[in-house]
């Protein structure tokens, strides 16, 4: 855990992570708050609390008595929200960073361009699709 | 829903001319782990003595339970103070520790208190005091665990323990509070280990209480700002500053609160570091001397 976020912060986004890398699928159960806070050595409270953060995005939901559970449609849900945050994120700062480099806007595009191409083109099928529209 | 377990109000201790608590208003709350953070000599253990009943206030109101705790059996039996060298008779042996306990504390868990002894390897046969320090610091962890008082209080209780006991102590108390929720006050100067498991935290310096706060709001509540000097000192112009470094033209400025998405891109574009600040840090800058003296003057000589 990174010591200077809020932990309950880093808790729902691990959760999304793995929600985005389909290590939880849609309708698995997630760990119980006690299981996180075991896991993380963290106060079960702060655990809760970034559970319910998912809860009321919807990207989880309780079932009575048996745990939380991944909705349908969170994965969807989990990469449209940081498909908006993306721009401001690492778009952004690393223009700005570009910029005092002197590097200018055709070198950058080049620049991805060849990392693009030198990892290979996205297999996910969701993502390429996203890209390209 | 949540129940008071502790309250005080206008809380005074006064050892001669020496004004130890100064008049404390606390509130704890049930099921909780706190964490009473502070200096050597912030007045943690004072406190902690007044809520036991260990000792009597000088002034203001105390109720542990509904009641004042010193001599009151019915609230004594719900609590538990591990002190930081708790003394025992010169004959005295783990085992002998162990089988007492049950004496004091209703909720005692036995079979709890012999696994908490394997974790810790603890010779039961051995003479107290011949125990080294990080053992004497694991029969305190025993107790205080075990003992699952309706509110424990844990005063440094992992001196001389090695990082592996001090990580069992951290995974014991978090598995069996999952268990059997209670309330929890440790007190610390070793910030860092222990801050995930706090919920709450309580910062105590020279008697009084400086921060009363969700641990999840102290986190992060604080930002460092890097740069050069003129850019830093324009860009925190309004905010409450509480830490300043300079090193020739480059300065690094501490200030409480948070930046939104738009300052923290603003702050990228200046071409200003931003780190955010551990509770460790926020702490240290909050009952430092950073800000006295010399600190502040050069920060007004250079705005």
């Amino acid at each position: 855990m990174d010591e200077t976020r809020p932990i309950f912060l880093q808790i729902a986004e691990q959760i999304e992570n793995e929600i985005l890398d389909g290590i939880l699928a849609e309708d698995a159960q997630i760990p119980s708050t006690n299981e996180l806070a075991a896991f993380h050595r963290i106060n079960p409270a702060t655990a809760l609390k970034g559970v319910n953060m998912l809860v009321d995005a919807g990207i989880v939901e309780k079932r009575r008595g048996i745990g939380m559970f991944v909705t349908a449609g969170a994965r969807g849900r989990v990469a449209e929200r940081r498909r908006t945050e993306f721009a401001a994120e690492y778009v952004r700062p690393l223009i700005v960073e570009a910029a005092k480099l002197g590097i200018d806007t055709d070198q950058l595009t080049e620049m991805l361009r060849a990392q693009i191409a030198a990892l290979g083109t996205p297999t996910d099928p969701e993502s390429t699709e996203r890209i390209a529209s | 829903m949540t129940a008071t377990v502790a309250r005080t109000r206008g809380l005074v201790k006064r050892y001669g001319s020496f004004t130890a608590i100064d008049a404390v208003d606390l509130e704890l709350t049930e099921n909780r782990i706190y964490g009473l953070l502070g200096r050597n000599g912030a007045g943690k253990t004072t406190l902690m003595q007044l809520l036991t009943g260990q000792i009597f206030p000088n002034g203001g109101e105390l109720e542990v339970f509904g009641r004042p705790p010193a001599e009151h059996a019915d609230v004594l039996r719900r609590l538990c103070f591990i002190a930081e060298a708790q003394r025992y008779p010169d004959t005295f042996t783990p085992a002998h520790v162990l089988a007492a306990a049950p004496w004091y504390f209703e909720n005692w868990d036995a079979a709890f208190a012999e696994r908490l002894v394997a974790d810790f390897r603890l010779p039961l046969k051995r003479r107290i005091k011949k125990l080294s320090r990080g053992q004497l610091s694991a029969v305190g962890v025993i107790v205080g665990l075990a003992s699952r008082a309706d509110l424990t209080f844990f005063d440094e209780p992992y001196l001389g323990l090695d990082a592996v006991a001090r990580h069992i102590f951290y995974d014991r108390l978090l598995e069996d509070y999952a268990e059997h929720p209670r309330t929890v006050v440790l007190s610390t100067h070793l910030i860092d280990e222990v801050a995930n498991l706090l919920e709450h935290v309580i910062l105590i310096d020279q008697g009084r209480i400086l921060l009363d706060r969700d641990a999840e709001e102290v986190r992060g509540s604080a930002t460092t700002i890097a740069g050069a000097a003129s850019v830093v000192d324009s860009f925190v112009a309004d905010r409450a500053v509480i830490g300043r470094d300079r090193l020739g033209g480059l300065a690094s400025v501490t200030i409480d609160g948070r930046l939104d998405r738009a300052e923290r891109v603003r702050a990228a574009e200046l071409g200003l570091e931003l780190a955010p600040v551990s509770l460790q840090q926020l702490i240290v800058h909050l009952t430092g001397t950073d800000l006295d003296g010399a600190g502040d003057a050069e920060g007004k000589a250079a705005a």
